[in-house]
């Protein structure tokens, strides 16, 4: 039945934000409050990689629509469409600076009001961006949307039903198995999947897929609600992180002789032992 | 007004954990800085004498929150009663762990409460009655400090292993609140079915002491076991670098670095490992470093206190029975 089959569909949205590659030297900007980007490479966050695979990886089985959501200037289309190339159906852009730059829940605004016209049953984000290291917006989005949050997850099962969702989440000493109705938010956690790479023919589709671009007023927001002017919390400053020192290179003869160099000094010297 | 800063202690199978007595120590501490009192809250079930134990710390007081419903974490739950909380006796700073469940409950409380949180610190001071959290973003590779201006309260999550734990005074003691717990359906959607005991035992990489990491260097998965004896004599944790993982040799919860775990350590090992940015980002806060690698031009030697040039298969055992005769 033909219904039946439209209730089977899993609609799941994908939270995407561009990061400066891992390789990248930080250095900060002469303002102290941000970082100099002439030389960054962007890059989709790699944590939001796997959301994408695993959204892909579920529609492949239950059938359903994947749609990729990005926050900030005109670069972020490159990462929308590399998620378009993996093959995700649509994307939203809000591009819009107004919206860039918040913290979590004014970010988390954005997006609740970015997806307000888009059903869904799953929403994924990455555990944390590589770049500010937050750790929050999923969060932040959950309790916008009053859906439970399953967060740093390595495993997703959908319930034959598509009613619930099961998970794993590994902790210090433990994995945690968490069980939540749908629709729900999973943040992702490196374990998950391997994300695939965007095919040559996965490329070429994508130039012509849905892509739209969002402003702040579309998504009945105000801008003391989002970004900047949205936020609570604020960066004073940034600091190049405590300077470390190459240190002694112990000198010997053989490894015998340097190993027990190093202990000595581990204990004398570093008191560490 | 100051109205007092309360931490958010964290307990598992009834059990405090390390970051709790943490999180207390930091807590006595700026209470004593700027003249406020200091209150502990724990959720879970049964678990008051536990509880007490947060008293010697400084605690001043002590919230318990006792139902058979957050005897294991859950997030729907925990935020809802610690919210409720916060919202009546209206701390003006709040800090929980940046442990893996702390950064879950603390992210959800701090969007239910609309307020700013300082996610994974390093260190707090106050000034001006400004809570100023500075805490390391791309995996520590510049340092942000950050501040929350007007919401109330004031958030931040402290990272395990950095904040040091007060030598405890038995003579102290704290006035036992015991919570009003009332928790609703809805708040129950989120279940734990079952927790798999991680068989190794090991102490997690985030919280442990000493590190011994393994890369490109160990050449296969087997090579392991030297670190893991050498780590069995001083107690640490084996961990491995972006390449050991990817090539499979180790599992994905071992990795370190900007996209696995950031670490901080007394004492970071690193072994066959040539010190990839990502990489020294996620060790570079360990207090000492010690590298072992044939190439003497490894960026490893520019981060490591000691660095021994060498073949790690003959100088890890060395290591090994030399710790031995001291330990």
């Amino acid at each position: 039945m033909g219904g039946e089959e439209k209730e089977a569909n899993v609609n799941i949205l994908v939270c995407i934000k561009q990061v400066p590659d891992t390789e990248s030297q930080i250095k900060i900007d002469s303002g102290g409050k941000g970082i100099q980007t002439a030389d960054i490479k962007w890059v989709m966050n790699p944590y939001d990689e796997f959301g994408v695979e695993e959204a892909l990886r579920i529609k492949e089985k239950t059938g359903g629509k994947v749609t990729v959501i990005g926050v900030g200037p005109q670069r972020v289309v490159e990462s929308l469409r590399t998620a378009l190339a993996m093959g995700a159906d649509e994307a939203i852009h809000v591009d819009d600076p107004a919206a860039d730059g918040g913290d979590a829940l004014a970010t988390a605004r954005v997006l609740a009001g970015s997806v307000k016209d888009v059903p869904f049953d799953l929403i994924f984000c990455g555990q944390r961006a590589v770049d500010d290291d937050n750790a929050q917006v999923g969060a932040a989005l959950s309790e916008l949307l009053q859906i439970p949050l399953l967060s740093v997850i390595t495993k997703v099962e959908i319930s034959d039903d598509k009613a619930k969702v099961k998970v794993q989440r590994p902790v210090e000493g433990a994995t945690w198995v968490f069980e939540a109705p749908l629709p729900a938010l999973i943040t992702t956690q490196k374990g998950l999947n391997e994300p695939r790479y965007a095919s040559l023919p996965g490329i070429m589709k994508a130039k012509k897929k849905p892509l739209s671009a969002k402003k702040l007023g579309d998504l009945g927001l105000s801008p003391d609600q989002a970004g900047l002017q949205g936020s609570k919390l604020t960066i004073k400053g940034l600091t190049p992180p405590p300077e470390r020192k190459a240190g002694k290179i112990i000198e010997g003869e053989t490894a015998q002789e340097k190993g027990t160099i190093l202990v000595k000094l581990l204990r004398e010297e570093a008191k560490i032992i | 007004m100051a109205k007092g800063i309360f931490i958010i202690a964290e307990q598992r199978g009834g059990t405090l954990r390390k970051i709790s007595l943490e999180l207390v120590s930091e807590g006595r501490r700026l209470a004593d800085q700027s003249g406020q009192s200091l209150a502990a809250v724990i959720l879970g079930h049964q678990i008051t004498e536990e509880a007490k134990k947060l008293a010697a710390y400084g605690a001043d007081t002590i919230y318990v929150a006792d139902a058979p419903e957050l005897a294991a974490y859950t997030p729907e739950a925990y935020t809802a009663v610690l919210s409720e909380l916060i919202k009546a006796q209206e701390p003006d700073i709040v800090l929980g762990g940046a442990s893996q469940q702390g950064k879950e409950l603390t992210a959800k409380l701090a969007a239910r409460l609309e307020t700013g949180l300082a996610m994974d610190c390093v260190g707090l001071s106050l000034e001006e009655g400004l809570l100023i959290a500075r805490r390391p973003i791309y995996a520590g590779k510049v340092y942000a400090d950050v501040v929350c201006e007007t919401a109330r309260p004031q958030m931040a999550s402290c990272r395990p292993n950095v904040f040091p734990i007060l030598e405890p005074d038995a003579a102290r003691t704290a006035e036992i609140v015991s919570v009003a717990v009332s928790i609703k359906p809805e708040d129950l959607r989120t279940t734990l079915v079952e927790e798999l005991a991680d068989q190794s035992g090991k102490v997690d990489l985030t919280e442990a002491t000493c590190i011994v990491s393994g890369g490109r260097g160990m050449k296969d998965s087997e090579n392991f076991v030297i670190l893991e004896k050498l780590a069995g004599v001083i107690g640490a944790t084996v961990g491995a670098s972006r390449s050991a993982v990817d090539a499979g040799w180790r599992p994905q919860s071992d990795q370190v670095g900007q996209t696995g775990k950031v670490v901080n350590p007394n004492l970071y090992v690193a072994c066959g490992i040539s010190g990839a940015i990502q990489h020294l980002a996620g060790m570079g806060s360990s207090k000492v470093i010690v590298a072992v690698n044939k190439d003497p031009d490894a960026p490893i030697f520019q981060k490591a206190d000691y660095g021994i040039v060498g073949d790690l298969f003959e100088v890890v055992p060395v290591l090994e029975e030399e710790f031995k005769k001291i330990m």
